[in-house]
């Protein structure tokens, strides 16, 4: 299932470090994935796992100067083109700049802060469809008022000449929404996109990605520790744990049939309506980035700890069709495997 | 909108007035007057005086009366425009300072524009490289552009145009086009003495200006409608310039109403050094000779040009930051 033409984007090996006074932090650390297109792909694991800096990497835009793509590969196949390697084109450059904002776009999670304060909601949308496209300043204008109406905004013709400090929360993430797919992006990244929000407006952001995701047919990776947005929109999962894939799986697997105790941990930490009894919690607390463990670096808190664990690093298993984690608990039973299986 | 206008500028009666009476009586502050001054620069040349002459010319400038008819009367002048008399110069206020004002402003004038051409582009660079050796050089020269007092970066740069050009820097004209008319040679003449004043006088507010759009440069860029920008593929510079520095600027535009009353006022002291023929010296020398009527009126003016600007200020503010409001 390695076709290469139902990939849109395809990551090998990533590892981004940052350099830091008190040494080298692995944010993302020899991570493997790929996104086929139209499909969507959720990252989840708690805060500080380089679930963020993932996204970074790929749009290419690890915070300067301390981070730094070190390793691997992130190649995009969704130009007409042919594939483009990101991590040798320059952050900067007018390649990668072709490719953000119109290829790949993103979406943060923090609406309140994430919009410029000085300009229109109506002027940000056009900056990028102006620059991509080329359009004139009114034609811009109409693409904005559109791509609000396409994001649910009443009265857009009206919104589209306010400012951002004169709009809910819920309107800005909408707002977001429109501006990264003004240009029709064959994939967007969603970084924690509901977080920031009320649980009823959650609901209706997370509704109108997947109309979007129908209507536009781009791929979303979806960034977030809300498992219960994942459940509702990736059909495969990936849990990250200190910068490294552990487990991997479509969302039914991971979900129903999760192998990774940190995985198995994650999902008894959800509380449960009608359930009356003391909440899960995953024991010890995460590593410092500075001083990582020996071994798997999950050993320190896993319940099935086994002497290997604090030695070495656990390859990938196959626990499943299209299912693996890494975890030795997995050795014995199943075949090893290097890359990631696909969906 | 204009509501908001006109209450300013009701509100701006009460406090001219105000300041009025506070410049009046601190003119008369120092002990004597004028004609007190007058008659010992008379006495220093060997000239005897009588006290009936003395009191004679009191009458005649006024200054007999008593404190508070002065003061209304000056008031009243003034408001009538009539800026009353310099006793120095025995010319209209008025027509001293008109005479000294054109240059003045090509100077301010001037002086704002290179402030801001050099800081913007300078503190951009130190805020995006931040802690690089470039940054520590702009950093470095900030510091001491702002710790060198202005008349003695103008000694220093007379010294070494004397010294090592030849060329002497003071005044605004050569000696053969000081009193010729105006002519394209007395303007490239012009030019190539406008530049000492001009980087004299602004070293100090370039350095000041890098320093405070440096720090809200690097408070602005880590935020995340930068990374947002930044998300739009745009170049750059783009996203530097549209929206963290457009950002950063605010608080500048905020203050450009208070470059009013400097336009008009002229760095006195530098002006002095330089021997600049501007509005500066005049007032300097009105405050020393007790001429009250040339000072309180130039006092008054500025004053007048502060409470303006600082309204042309906050319209302005408004008006680049949606966020503000009249109210």
């Amino acid at each position: 299932m390695n076709d290469n033409s139902k990939r849109l984007l395809d990551v090998q090996g990533l590892k981004t470090y940052f350099q830091t006074e008190q040494g080298t932090v692995r944010a993302v650390d020899d991570m493997s994935f790929w996104v086929a297109p139209g499909r969507t792909l959720g990252i989840v694991g708690e805060s500080g796992c380089g679930k963020s800096i993932t996204a970074l990497s790929i749009m290419h835009m690890v915070p300067q100067p301390r981070g730094r793509i070190v390793g691997g590969s992130i190649t995009y196949y969704g130009r007409e083109e042919g594939p483009v390697e990101i991590t040798a084109l320059k952050p900067h450059g007018p390649a990668m700049r072709e490719l953000r904002g119109r290829h790949m776009a993103m979406i943060f999670q923090e609406p309140m802060t994430s919009l410029t304060p000085v300009y229109t909601i109506g002027q940000q949308i056009m900056e990028a469809v102006v620059h991509h496209e080329g359009l004139d300043k009114q034609a811009g204008k109409e693409r904005a008022v559109a791509m609000l109406e396409k994001v649910g905004i009443s009265a857009p013709r009206q919104r589209v000449d306010e400012y951002p400090y004169q709009l809910s929360g819920g309107m800005r993430q909408r707002a977001m929404i429109a501006m990264a797919l003004s240009c029709s992006p064959q994939l967007l990244l969603a970084d924690e996109p509901t977080t920031a929000l009320d649980v009823t407006i959650q609901a209706q952001i997370i509704d109108l990605l997947l109309d979007l995701q129908q209507d536009l047919g781009m791929a979303i990776i979806l960034i977030t520790h809300d498992l219960g947005v994942i459940g509702e929109m990736a059909e495969r999962v990936l849990v990250m744990y200190m910068g490294k894939v552990v487990e991997f799986g479509s969302a039914d697997a991971v979900f129903y049939r999760a192998k990774h105790p940190y995985t198995v941990g994650l999902l008894a930490s959800i509380p449960q309506i009608g359930e009356d009894k003391r909440l899960v919690s995953i024991e010890g607390s995460v590593p410092s980035p500075y001083n990582l463990p020996r071994g798997c670096y999950f050993h320190t808190r896993c319940p099935h700890v086994m002497p290997r664990c604090r030695e070495d690093e656990p390859p990938s298993f196959a626990v499943g069709e299209g299912h693996e984690a890494k975890c030795w608990l997995f050795a014995e039973k199943e075949g090893e495997v290097h890359a990631p299986v696909s969906n | 909108m204009l509501t908001y206008v006109a209450r300013r500028c009701l509100f701006m009666v009460p406090t001219l007035l105000v300041i009025s009476f506070l410049t009046f009586v601190i003119i008369e502050l120092p002990p004597g007057d004028y004609v007190t001054s007058y008659v010992q620069s008379l006495e220093a040349r060997g000239m005897e005086i009588s006290r009936q002459q003395v009191e004679l010319l009191r009458m005649r400038y006024g200054l007999d009366l008593p404190f508070h008819q002065r003061y209304v009367k000056w008031l009243s002048n003034l408001v009538q425009g009539d800026m009353g008399h310099s006793f120095t110069y025995g010319e209209p206020v008025r027509k001293l300072i008109a005479e000294r004002l054109p240059m003045t402003m090509v100077i301010s004038v001037s002086t704002i524009f290179f402030t801001w051409i050099v800081a913007i582009p300078i503190s951009i660079y130190s805020a995006v490289k931040k802690y690089t050796l470039g940054d520590y050089v702009f950093t470095f020269a900030g510091f001491i552009g702002l710790s060198i007092p202005n008349f003695f970066l103008a000694i220093i740069l007379m010294y070494i145009g004397y010294r090592y050009f030849g060329v002497s820097m003071g005044g605004l004209f050569s000696r053969e086009y000081l009193l010729a008319p105006w002519s394209w040679g007395r303007f490239v003449d012009l030019l190539s003495h406008l530049w000492v004043p001009i980087v004299v006088i602004g070293t100090a507010g370039t350095a000041g200006m890098i320093r405070v759009l440096r720090a809200t440069l690097l408070d602005e860029l880590g935020r995340d409608y930068v990374r947002t920008a930044r998300s739009k593929g745009i170049k750059e510079i783009q996203v530097l310039i549209r929206h963290p520095l457009r950002v950063a600027i605010n608080p500048l535009i905020s203050t450009i109403g208070w470059l009013l009353p400097t336009v008009i006022s002229g760095e006195v002291i530098t002006s002095q050094v330089l021997s600049l023929p501007t509005t500066g010296p005049l007032l300097l020398g009105a405050l020393l000779n007790q001429d009250m009527y040339l000072a309180g009126s130039f006092v008054m003016l500025l004053s007048f040009l502060t409470v303006i600007g600082t309204l042309i200020s906050d319209l302005a503010l408004a008006l680049v930051d949606p966020r503000i409001r009249y109210t």
